[in-house]
């Protein structure tokens, strides 16, 4: 428990932040610093250019060795960023860090009432006048510290995950990698060849892939999905659910006692399988078995059941043989695993764009998208690289592409980002065409090409040079001649300034990137805020790209944004390194806003107990009376038990009644009436 | 209304994660508002006693925000339906006493709402400009 200093004078110094002309340009600061030196309990106000820097934060301590002040208040930008700066300073100062207040006079202040400086001076003073009474109630705290767990997760076996699972494993810590789809691999294994360079996809994935299935301290868990989170930074609990998958790994038979059995990857079920479906995995472009693998370079090489097709024949069961692989009564198991943080790295789904009817996808036969066209275009596709139409199986000569098909769209329909790699697939994509179908000619409408990357400009005139046609103007529509299953492209030529109607063999739509449908789901477990166009919310854009507002939670890849390979291998990189920092120091510091209960005041009713969302909370016997408890590991600090206790019983740390009430009553009633 | 100087005193009470976040936002993007309200940061709605609310009105607050994350964004869980649950509670006893329940408002703006953020502070401002000063204003202190 925190000590409280009795009966002690407040003396608060008060430090008010030109921040150049951040603050200082619509806020009179030497007005709101003399306004300062009026308020009780202040004992010195002083201003400056920029709090932050050494001499600013130099004033902090040194007016507290002189002036023995109790407690310290910096009116600047807001507390949610430089709350940490000016707790150090006030530290440094001699002062326990948390009898620091901070009075946001920029964010909320300044930057929102910049033509208001008269307005604008009344509220920085009365922010201050604000900050001042809370200040002048803060007590000593000590921030509580925990121990981290040794092993960390990683949520979505694609690129990303796959990164980020390697490098936390190979910085020595244990990495439980959950896919919830039978391989890792994700986005990329879809992929012909990655631009600029045109590696081939998966001849540079699949050698990550090998890694992280061989990596002693990555733990595999595919087919499986994060069912229940709790606990917080260092200990979080996660409950996953490893889904049926109908067949066991020659592991597992050996756990079950079938000696030389498990599933070996030898593919007889697939041959004596009755039922077909759909391969998801090619986009419904070819049939898989109800027993199957989604490519040959899959990762781990063991069959899954769709038990959502399968007729429970059994015919798999008996062409396994002594194997004993295959065990159609499987039913899905949960594991509970003890980890300290977490990379979140669940990728992107494609924007349906049928919803943009006017192009006619899923109408019109030769109207595909850049994902279906890649595996039609890639050598283990299946047509086997060679590019067809899906009308009548003829190569096509004559491409359009329809670039920010869905992107870039204020219509209500699409969406309004950039979805950032598309220009660039497409420039790759009209390479093929040039290079695998002699006579072809791919017509490229753009918005614009935002080829952004390091040497990705240099493709973009590579293209150029090798003949394919750009036109910018965004497609009014398609039609299809229904003879032929041509189809004319509509569009204005904005360069040119005249319409075009052009009739071509395919379109390729280059479709907007969305946040996977689990994403809400997944950022609710663990506590993730997400933008307003649905993409996880990273902690700050700038200084925090890897970081959530959930300690210990950290993000990799698209979820977090549209990105392309290098940069989600970058910032899975990045994540890694983040999550790996707590759990190499062993320990983290938890704010030390917990509820206290004053035992004096409690009666024992227990009402709080269940207004607790952590179970921190329970009645104990003390002295012959019932009074709550509080378990300190388990408070997490939002005070919700606080605002409840109708006695008033409930202390919360920092955020107490008294403190709370002050602040009221400095703002309503202290000033000018 | 009597005085033609008049300006709303309204206090916000928000949360950390979301609401206070959201501000911010406004204030990076520089979405100007009203000046009429002051804000107060908790960690979380939930931590809001409802005799804060009344302790405002009766300090003569002209209106009160309460704002928080949007239902199932709570960075505590459940915090904010707490605090919807107690807000609701709170304006039937306005009602009661002969305040109107406009005076007490509870929004939800997430993070990345620094736009919404704007447009409640506006909205919140406009109706207590409507409404003129609290009845309570000349029982403060």
């Amino acid at each position: 428990m925190a000590e409280v200093k009795k009966n002690e004078e407040p003396r608060i110094g008060v430090f008010v932040c030109h921040c150049g002309t951040n603050i200082a340009g619509s806020i009179d600061v030497k007005a709101v610093m003399e306004y300062a030196r009026t308020l009780p309990n202040v004992a010195i106000a002083d201003d400056y250019q920029y709090m932050c820097s050494t001499p600013g934060q130099n004033k902090i301590a040194e007016a507290i060795a002189e002036q023995k002040l109790t407690g310290v208040v910096v009116a600047a930008c807001s507390p949610r960023l430089h709350e940490p700066t000016f707790r150090n300073a006030t530290k440094a100062g001699g002062l326990n860090p948390f009898r620091f207040e901070m009075a946001n006079i920029r964010e909320q202040n300044s930057w929102v009432h910049m033509h208001q400086p008269e307005e604008a001076t009344a509220k920085a003073k009365d922010a201050v006048r604000i900050a001042v009474a809370k200040a002048s109630l803060l007590e000593d705290l000590v921030p509580k510290s925990v121990p981290v767990e040794k092993a960390a997760m990683v949520v979505g076996g694609g690129v990303g995950g796959m990164q980020a699972a390697l490098d936390l494993a190979n910085a020595g810590i244990k990495t439980y990698l959950v896919e919830k789809s039978p391989t890792i691999g994700g986005r990329m294994s879809q992929l012909d060849k990655t631009f600029p360079t045109l590696d081939c996809s998966q001849c540079i994935l699949t050698p990550k892939m090998v890694d992280v299935y061989r990596n002693e301290g990555i733990e595999l868990l595919t087919y499986t999905e994060v069912e229940q989170v709790e606990g917080y930074i260092g200990n979080f609990d996660v409950t996953l659910r490893k889904k049926a998958r109908g067949v066991i790994t020659p592991a597992e038979a050996e756990a079950r006692g079938i000696v030389g059995g498990g599933c070996t990857g030898c593919g007889d079920c697939v041959d004596v399988c009755p039922v077909i479906k759909p391969n998801p995995f090619e986009l419904g472009m070819a049939p898989r078995k109800a027993i199957y693998i989604y490519h040959p370079q899959v990762s781990p090489l063991i069959y899954t059941v769709d038990f959502d097709a399968c007729v429970k024949c059994g015919l798999c069961v008996e062409a396994c043989g002594e194997k004993k692989a295959v065990d159609l009564e499987m039913k899905d198991e949960l594991m509970t695993v003890k980890v300290g943080t977490v990379v979140l790295a669940t990728g992107y789904d494609i924007f349906p764009i049928e919803k943009k009817f006017e192009w006619g996808y899923k109408n019109y036969d030769n109207v595909i998208t850049s994902l279906e066209f890649e595996r039609l275009i890639c050598a283990s596709g299946p047509t086997g690289g060679h590019l067809v139409r899906p009308s009548d199986g003829e190569t096509p000569k004559k491409i359009a592409f329809v670039l920010c098909a869905g992107s870039r769209d204020s219509t209500g329909v699409g969406k309004p980002y950039c979805s950032r790699f598309c220009c660039m697939y497409s420039l790759k994509h009209a390479h093929q065409i040039i290079e695998k179908i002699p006579g072809a000619i791919p017509y490229i409408f753009y918005m614009d090409i935002r080829s952004f990357g390091k040497m990705y400009e240099e493709f973009y005139y590579r293209i150029q040079d090798e003949g394919a046609k750009f036109i910018r103007g965004r497609v009014a529509n398609i039609l299809e001649d229904p003879v032929t299953k041509n189809l004319h492209v509509n569009a204005e030529d904005t360069l040119l300034g005249r319409p075009i109607d052009m009739e071509v063999d395919m379109v390729v739509l280059a479709a907007a990137v969305q946040p996977t449908a689990e994403t809400e789901k997944t950022r609710r477990l663990f506590g993730v805020s997400c933008s307003q166009d649905g993409w996880l919310l990273e902690a700050h854009p700038k200084l925090n790209p890897c970081g959530t507002t959930t300690a210990g939670v950290y993000l990799a890849g698209v979820c977090q944004g549209p990105k392309d390979i290098p940069d989600t291998v970058a910032q899975a990189e990045g994540a890694a390194s983040a999550a790996s920092i707590p759990i190499h120091r062993g320990e983290v510091e938890l704010e030390p806003y917990f509820a206290q209960c004053m035992e004096e005041k409690c009666a024992g009713c227990g009402l709080c107990v269940n207004q607790c969302p952590y179970g921190a909370l329970s009645l104990v016997e003390k002295d012959g009376r019932t009074v709550m408890q509080v378990t300190e590991a388990k408070c997490k600090g939002c005070g919700t038990c606080g605002g409840f206790c109708p006695g008033g019983a409930i202390w919360m740390q920092h955020f107490a009644t008294p403190q709370i009430v002050a602040q009221i009553d400095a703002f309503l009633l202290g000033g000018e009436q | 209304m009597a005085d033609e100087n008049w300006k709303p005193k309204i206090i916000a009470i928000i949360c950390n994660w979301c609401s206070y976040a959201g501000a911010d936002l406004a204030g990076g993007a520089r979405i100007q508002y009203p000046p009429d309200i002051r804000a107060i940061r908790v960690m979380c709605t939930g931590r809001i006693d409802p005799l804060f609310i009344l302790k405002a009105f009766q300090d003569g607050a002209d209106g009160v925000l309460v704002s928080g994350c949007h239902f199932g964004d709570c960075h505590y869980l459940e915090g904010n339906f707490k605090a919807a649950k107690r807000m609701f509670l709170l304006k039937s006893v306005l009602k009661n006493i002969g305040l109107d329940d406009k005076r007490l408002r509870m929004t939800f703006v997430s993070a990345s709402e620094g736009a919404k953020w704007g447009m409640v502070m506006e909205d919140v401002i406009k109706t207590i400009n409507e409404l003129g000063p609290s009845p309570l204003k000349e029982f403060a202190r």
